[in-house]
């Protein structure tokens, strides 16, 4: 099993604010990874550190291999690493087919001479960046198919945009996939569709997945490990029967019930 | 690059001074005096930029606008009192007359101005709130061209009794550059009670931080802009009246200048920020007055050999520390000893005929590089929450 | 009559006779005020040299009386907060107008006894006393006030009625109206194109001796215009717009194209036939439509305001100049730009690479800066671009203040190409318009293009899907400073000198403007900026259409600029994209709202 990411004592602050405090993080090609924990526990500041937003304060982040820490964003996602957001960021007034498309933009190559003599190579790329944007959108089945390529983004309904930002993501050829909150706002029955979704992208696609996530049941269904941040460090690892009866994660989530006469 | 070009000058401008073929002593004294006054006015229109940044996030294009139109009421003002024969007789009652006059239509103009042109676009991204300020500065300027004339009106000189030199500290400074710079520091510090003790003053302070949470604690946020732009206008209309008493010309084109350093002023003190944008006002008057002098003549200086072969050395470990460090700051300020080296090794020297006409080049490298190279001022920025980039 | 009170929440019922006073005298004094405001600039003097219908209505008095029009019409409107018309209609709307159209004149009256009795211009420039004569007609006071008052409520009573008549008349008489004014401003080109095909007769027909039109071809045209107005469906541009959008691809691009060629014939031909004024203004025309389209890659499309364009135009210029004119004091060599040789294939070369370094050395510094102070950064660097070509320091190089002159014309082979042949001018710059709309359209539909949209909706996002903004919006500046450059160039060889005085912040505002207005990111828009601010009022030095407008044009552009920033910041003929940009609120609202099968409110059933 190879290690594909690996985070070392990752630190990064803002002001007074320790964001990430010492992060030890590794996932292994074809895992897919929960990583919890209570609001301001430092999940998406973790995304962000990883994918390039912030630069780390100290502490290391290697991609198979190769030391990503400080890079730019756009760089790492050449690399292979792709992202969604929290809130769902879509490019509002862009077709829902363009929104794909431009995600391959570090995936192809035609410059400035190949679009203005319209080449024969500016057009077959053209024509295959289309093809291969259908063909990501058909991977959501019915949803996203047919009329709704030429809509723009803005009037999909909240589920079809999860789907949408993560069709974008796919675009890019990752070879790992960061999911922040992909379940927020849904309901059960998407929530389930999420579930097969992930896994579908795990067995079709190859990806290796970690996933901020906040529904324990999601979780549960979906991860082969789970980790647990608090505070800007990992408190706990493991399965997740196991991280569900921790004690220290469940004070993190809940509080230690009071004893009598503790500061 | 720039940082090689002002360390040469202000280098080479010492060193020949010391040589004697630069500036004089007095000739120093002269540019740092006149330069702080300049600077003091620089300061007062910053205010405005700084104030209105700080609460609607956009660089308010018309406030040079704004200065300008007190200016000329100021002027009409001071002539009409002039040709009553007021402004010799009591000038101190004349000159309150035309400073309040000033202010008023500054007030009156930036206030409009809010409520027209910037009210309706309150949510609107911000580039087209700018974009919406050029054309309003654009349309005041032309509008008072085709209403007063292109001539450039003069004020009224100042009585005798204050323009005569007086001995203050070593420096020969004029009664009017000490009533300007007077009559600045007390706007600014009025302007500062204002802000931090008044209600209104809070009030503003809190709709810059944050418009909708400080609208939900029941703020009145359009009076309270309203009151940020007239303030910011009354600012300037006292700065109209002092650029009147010491430079006396005035016309539609008088604000278009000021307006940009005042807000290069303003990003130099912090925008957002006050107090910074005062002091930045005289940093930057400061600069314009002693830079072209002092950098672009210090230019002609020759930098000795031996000098010149050390900083080559020093400069090359100082890129290849900056290489190892990932930091690129470093390794331009290692290129830019390097480049000082070797100039002094060839025997470079650049002499520059015309200094005056580059004055403004100075004025705006010195906007080019304050906005690139520390765009949060020097007095930290003060931003909104919605602001912040 | 009751009245329906659905769309005005906040309105109680009106009745017919019901007028709003405070809201007509508001509307009163804006009118007033108006008045005396163009009075004072001094529209109404000179504009009154230009003669609309002979011999009673000049520009100068239209200037005027299109006031009290207005006024009476947006006081007789009765528009509830959330933008929709209260639909009460009725005499209350025709009393608005009058009683408006009545206080203007009033205080217009009010404004020239003033001027009449004291002598104002000292302070104001323009209160002169011819001005006081046309206003007066030459007669006494109180006739004056008569006819000014009388006349101004006779206005507002149509300005009020506008509100009350039914959609169709109201378009006729606007139709009749424009039409008419449309047809005698033109009178410079349309003789012009008719003697060019030898139909002057129609001219001299419709137009009198002095110029203007003739009161019976006045009444002719708006007829026919009228009726035309009546006929017409009323769509708004924007409707007609999206049904034409949604034809059927094919239907489309046989549109398209059949519309590209007879544009192209017309550029071919049309100069032939036009005498050289008309023709050096569509080579200013052109001109701007160049630099427009390239600031139009830059603002509209990267998003990135640069307000220091005119530094790459100005680049391109000297670059052409110091080559090709032997008195260019530094560069002693002197090339001879002609097209179909070498040397000048070189020289397009040079413009070419001068323009992508000055446009990387000044994108480079201020890529990563947020947009106003972008806008300041570019700006200050155009001034400094300036300052230096005009400063002694670099005299021997540029020429200073005195430029540098005597540049020789271009070539293609034999044929000359220089300043006093507008024709060549005008085919050499049609050339270059045409491979800058080639360009900026391939790149619109490209990977590029693409980029370029996702950088404007939301930067971090593009970072994040491996986007190179800074390489992009690099890519954008250096095409933008390119085609400026040629610009540059093609001026260069048009007005044979150079002088820094044509490469001041004007000329950057003012192609700014000629974006916004037209509509940022669209090609199309920019043409029709383009054509209607510099064809019809004239660019920075440079005479439009309408020759009197020389001292005002800088003011309407800046008014421009605010009203299409309040009222339609996407431009006349705004880009699809930019259009949902900025109006998606209200956009994805109508979808919702006319349950468009676009909208998935409810999720299909799997």
């Amino acid at each position: 099993m190879t290690e594909i990411l690996v985070t070392d004592q990752l630190r990064k602050g803002f002001g007074g604010v320790q964001a990430l405090d010492g992060v030890d993080f590794h996932i292994n090609k074809g895992e897919i990874v929960s990583v919890i924990g209570p609001n301001g526990a430092g999940k998406t500041s973790f995304f962000n550190t990883i994918t390039g937003y912030f630069r780390p304060d100290s502490g290391s982040i290697l991609f198979n291999g190769l030391n990503i820490g400080g890079h730019h964003p756009h760089e790492i996602t050449e690399l292979g690493i792709a992202r969604t957001f929290q809130n769902v960021r879509l490019f509002p007034n862009m077709t829902v087919l363009e929104n794909v498309m431009v995600s391959q933009h570090c995936r192809t190559s035609t410059g400035i001479f190949g679009t203005l003599l319209n080449t024969r190579g500016f057009r077959r790329e053209e024509a295959e960046i289309e093809e291969r944007a259908k063909e990501i959108l058909s991977f959501f089945g019915q949803r996203l198919k047919g009329y709704r390529w030429d809509q723009p983004a803005f009037v999909l309904s909240y589920a079809n945009r999860r789907r949408l930002e993560i069709a974008r993501a796919m675009a890019t050829l990752p070879e790992l996939l960061l999911l922040d909150e992909p379940t927020a706002g849904m309901n059960p029955r998407e929530t389930l569709e999420m579930t097969e979704l992930i896994n579908r992208l795990r067995d079709e696609r190859g990806l290796t997945i970690v996933v901020i996530e906040h529904e324990m049941r999601f979780v549960k269904e979906v991860s082969d490990r789970v980790v647990v941040l608090d505070h800007g460090v990992k408190i706990s690892e493991g399965d997740y029967a196991k991280v569900s009866t921790d004690p220290d994660v469940i004070e993190a989530y809940l509080g230690r019930p009071a004893e009598a006469g503790n500061g | 690059m720039a940082i090689f070009v002002i360390v040469w000058g202000f280098v080479g401008a010492i060193a020949l001074g010391m040589e004697g073929e630069g500036l004089t002593a007095e000739a120093w004294k002269q540019l740092i005096v006149s330069g702080i006054a300049q600077g003091s006015m620089y300061g007062l229109i910053a205010l405005g930029y700084s104030m209105v940044y700080g609460v609607l996030g956009f660089i308010n294009f018309a406030h040079g606008e704004v200065f300008m139109v007190g200016a000329i009421v100021g002027y009409f003002t001071a002539d009409a009192l002039f040709t009553v024969g007021l402004w010799e007789s009591n000038f101190f009652i004349a000159i309150f007359l035309v400073i309040v006059a000033s202010m008023l239509s500054s007030t009156f103009a930036a206030v409009l101005i809010e409520k027209i042109a910037y009210r309706p676009l309150r949510n609107a991204p911000r580039l087209i709130p700018l974009i919406t300020s050029i054309g309003v500065s654009f349309f005041i300027q032309n509008a008072v061209l085709l209403l007063v004339g292109p001539a450039v009106r003069s004020y009224p000189s100042a009585p005798d009794w204050l323009r005569e030199q007086r001995d203050i500290l070593g420096f020969q400074i004029s009664g009017t550059i000490v009533a300007v710079v007077v009559i600045a520091a007390v706007s600014m510090i009025g302007l500062w009670l204002f802000v931090e003790r008044s209600v209104t003053g809070r009030a503003m302070r809190a709709v810059a931080e944050d418009k909708e949470i400080a609208a939900l604690m029941g703020i009145n946020v359009d009076r309270v802009i309203v009151m940020t732009f007239a303030v910011g206008g009354a600012m300037a209309g006292v700065a109209a009246i002092l650029w009147g008493l010491l430079f006396r010309g005035v016309s539609y084109i008088t604000g278009f200048l000021p307006g940009i350093k005042a807000f290069t002023a303003a990003v130099l003190g912090g925008i957002g920020n006050i107090v910074g944008a005062f002091f930045g006002g005289i940093l930057l008057g400061l600069f314009e007055g002693i830079g072209p002098n002092v950098v672009l003549r210090g230019l002609a200086w020759q930098i000795p050999t031996a000098l010149g072969i050390t900083l080559v050395i020093a400069g090359g470990v100082v890129v290849f520390a900056g290489r190892a460090l990932h930091r690129n700051g470093v390794v331009v300020l290692g290129a830019a000893t390097i480049l000082l080296g070797v100039a002094g090794i060839l025997g470079w020297t650049v002499v520059i005929p015309g200094l005056s006409q580059l004055k403004d080049v100075v004025a705006f490298t010195a906007l080019v590089l304050v906005l690139i190279f520390k765009p949060a001022g020097l007095f930290g920025e003060q931003l909104g929450a919605e602001d912040r980039a | 009559m009751t009245t329906d009170t659905m769309t005005a929440p906040t309105a109680p019922p009106r009745s017919r006779t019901d007028v709003d006073w405070s809201r007509v005298s508001r509307h009163g004094a804006l009118a007033g005020l108006t008045l005396v405001f163009i009075a004072s600039i001094g529209m109404v003097t000179i504009l009154n040299a230009r003669v609309l219908i002979d011999p009673w209505l000049t520009l100068g008095y239209l200037s005027l009386l299109w006031v009290p029009v207005f006024f009476g019409f947006t006081a007789a409107s009765e528009v509830t907060p959330d933008g929709g018309v209260a639909p009460v209609k009725g005499e209350r709307d025709l009393v608005a107008g009058m009683v408006t159209g009545a206080l203007s004149g009033l205080y217009f009256t009010f404004f020239i006894v003033i001027i009449d009795r004291f002598d104002l211009t000292d302070i104001f420039s323009n209160l002169l006393p011819r001005l006081v004569e046309l206003l007066t007609f030459g007669k006494s006071m109180g006739a004056t006030a008569a006819i000014w008052i009388v006349g101004f409520a006779i206005l507002g009573l149509v300005g009020g009625a506008a509100q009350v008549a039914s959609p169709k008349v109201r378009r006729a008489l606007s139709w009749a109206v424009a039409g008419v004014i449309i047809v005698a401003l033109l009178e410079a080109v349309i003789t012009d194109l008719s003697q060019g095909l030898h139909v002057e007769f129609i001219t001299d027909f419709i137009y009198a001796p002095n110029g203007g039109l003739i009161t019976g071809s006045a009444v002719i045209l708006a007829a026919a215009f009228g009726a035309a107005g009546f006929q017409s469906s009323g769509k708004t541009l924007d409707q007609r717009r999206q049904e034409r959008m949604s034809q059927p691809k094919e239907v489309l691009v046989r549109k398209n194209t059949i519309a590209a060629v007879l544009t192209i014939l017309a550029v071919i031909f049309v100069p032939m036939v036009v005498g050289n004024l008309t023709n050096e203004l569509f080579a200013n025309v052109g001109l701007f439509v160049l630099m427009g389209l390239g600031l139009n890659i830059v603002v509209g499309s990267a998003g990135l305001l640069d307000l220091g364009y005119v530094a790459f135009f100005a680049v391109g210029a000297y670059t052409t100049a110091v080559l090709t004119s032997p008195l260019s004091p530094y560069w002693m060599p002197t090339l001879e730009l002609n097209f179909l040789s070498w040397e000048g294939w070189l020289i397009v070369a040079i413009v070419l690479v001068m323009a992508a370094i000055s446009g990387i050395l000044v994108g480079t510094p201020v890529i990563r800066l947020r947009g106003d102070y972008l806008a300041i950064v570019t700006l200050g660097f155009g001034e400094i671009v300036r300052i230096l070509f005009l400063s002694d320091w670099l005299a021997p190089y540029f020429g200073g203040a005195q430029g540098i002159t005597n540049i020789p014309g271009a070539s293609v082979g034999p044929i000359e190409i220089s300043g006093t042949n507008s024709q060549a001018i005008f085919y050499l710059i049609a050339v270059f318009v045409g491979i800058a709309i080639y360009v900026a359209w391939r790149l619109q539909t490209s990977r590029t293009g693409r980029a370029w949209s996702a950088l404007r909706e939301d930067e971090d996002v593009a970072e994040a899907m491996g986007i190179n903004t800074t390489a992009i919006k690099l890519t954008a500046f250096v095409t933008g400073a390119i085609l400026a450059s040629f610009a540059g160039m093609v001026f260069a060889v048009k007005v044979g000198s150079v002088f820094p005085a044509s490469f001041k912040l004007l000329v950057s505002i003012i192609i700014l403007v000629i974006v916004i207005v037209g509509g940022m990111g669209s090609i199309p828009g920019v043409i029709v900026g383009a054509v209607v601010l510099i064809g019809v009022l004239g660019g920075p030095t440079q005479p439009g259409l309408l020759q009197e407008f020389g001292q005002f044009k800088l003011l309407i552009y800046g008014a421009l600029l605010v009203i299409m920033m309040l009222k339609r910041p996407e431009g006349l003929w705004p880009s699809m994209r930019r259009q949902r940009e900025l109006h998606s609120d209200e956009m994805s609202q109508d979808a919702w709202l006319t349950g468009d099968p676009g909208t998935d409110l409810e999720e299909e059933d799997a």
